[in-house]
């Protein structure tokens, strides 16, 4: 599905060209995707810009990632439907909260930008990142990755769907080679 | 300090008469709120520990009309303590939490936990910047309480200083998809179990 296809007529324009994050920030619109929770992460950041502006969306920040099960649980009971942005690392901070999903039948859709994965540069990042897909796995979380920048939308699409319509938690595993891996040793020269 | 209220009565005089309102519970409080009525427009929270202060900010947004009112324990909380920083910088008028604090683990053995050495949660969700954040410890508290509830705006967290003492548990369902649906029809009406 592309942008135009997804009805981004109204949708809150940014500096620089569009990117897979403009396109899944229209699939939320299309959705009528209303809480937006956060903790934010580099890979995520234009998604984030573009909730922000958009009026129809409400941030919320949270100080760790399993505070958003919980919210989007109390989002469905209300009748909004919400999405999940984090970063690999805060999957592991979700397990047990996602007992709430799991044994409640609440739809749950997290987007997970990848650490710990192609060609990451920090050590600490490994276990986590190298385990997020398994992890989530054991709990009962269905996972679909996104490779490429041009399946990020597609992949977002169809796990949506699986989350709202079969009332389930889904991941998106969005790649480091998406994403690209920063090199520390390029940030401590000054510019 | 020995501790003068119970449970089941501040419970009881929160939920009696409550019009509209929609309750979410940890799960020490689910059967505090379940002995008042198993009411539809309950949710009790049978695990998921630390998420119940969250879950009632996610139902608050969604239901902007409605007042929501979250009711669990210290532990629970304390599980859950970035939740108030998170609720705070949003400030949802319609968001009341109760925390029940009888200063232990009730369900695990009646372990001390930190409210009994001198961790002040409302202090907490004070400095987190709750509109209003109070700690009662006696009768007239609780009726102050109820009427900042029922005729006040939130975001509102009260520490409600309580006896430590083991009840008879009044068990809701435990069925999480009959509890979930159960309170959408009644809330959203019998559409909110079909298709939009």
């Amino acid at each position: 599905m592309n942008t135009a296809a997804a009805g981004a007529g109204s949708a809150p324009t940014l500096a620089g060209p569009p990117t897979w994050a403009d396109e899944v920030h229209a699939l939320f619109k299309a959705a009528n995707i209303r809480q937006i929770a956060i903790v934010p992460d580099a890979g995520h950041s234009r998604l984030i810009k573009l909730c922000e502006a958009d009026k129809a969306m409400r941030i919320v920040r949270l100080t760790t990632e399993q505070e958003g099960v919980a919210l989007l649980a109390g989002a469905w009971l209300g009748g909004e439907k919400g999405v999940l942005l984090m970063q690999s690392s805060g999957v592991g901070n979700c397990i047990n909260m996602l007992s709430l999903s799991l044994s409640c039948s609440f739809p749950l859709l997290m987007l997970v930008t990848m650490r710990g994965d192609h060609g990451e540069f920090n050590p600490a990042q490994m276990p986590m990142g190298n385990s997020t897909q398994a992890v989530l796995e054991a709990v009962g979380v269905i996972c679909k990755r996104a490779d490429a920048a041009e399946e990020v939308a597609e992949t977002v699409s169809g796990a949506m769907r699986l989350a709202f319509n079969t009332y389930r938690p889904l991941a998106v595993l969005i790649s480091q080679k998406v994403l690209g891996a920063k090199d520390f040793r390029s940030l401590t020269k000054v510019a | 300090m020995k501790q003068t209220l119970h449970r089941r009565d501040v419970v009881a005089q929160l939920l009696e008469e409550r019009g509209e309102l929609l309750a979410i519970s940890g799960l020490s409080a689910v059967f505090d709120i379940t002995s008042v009525a198993d009411h539809e427009l309950n949710f009790p929270i049978w695990g998921a520990m630390g998420g119940g202060a969250m879950m009632g900010l996610g139902l608050a947004l969604a239901q902007p009309e409605r007042k929501t009112l979250v009711v669990t324990g210290d532990g629970e909380m304390l599980m859950g303590l970035g939740s108030l920083a998170t609720i705070a910088i949003l400030k949802p008028k319609n968001l009341y939490v109760v925390v029940l604090d009888n200063e232990h683990y009730a369900e695990t053995g009646m372990q001390e936990s930190h409210t009994g050495h001198g961790v002040d949660l409302a202090g907490m969700a004070k400095a987190a910047g709750f509109s209003h954040a109070l700690s009662v410890d006696d009768q007239a508290g609780v009726s102050r309480l109820r009427e900042m509830i029922y005729q006040g705006e939130g975001p509102l967290f009260a520490q409600v200083k309580i006896a430590a003492e083991k009840l008879p548990m009044v068990l809701p369902p435990r069925d999480g998809s009959y509890i979930k649906n159960r309170f959408r029809i009644a809330l959203l009406g019998p559409s909110a179990v079909y298709d939009e």
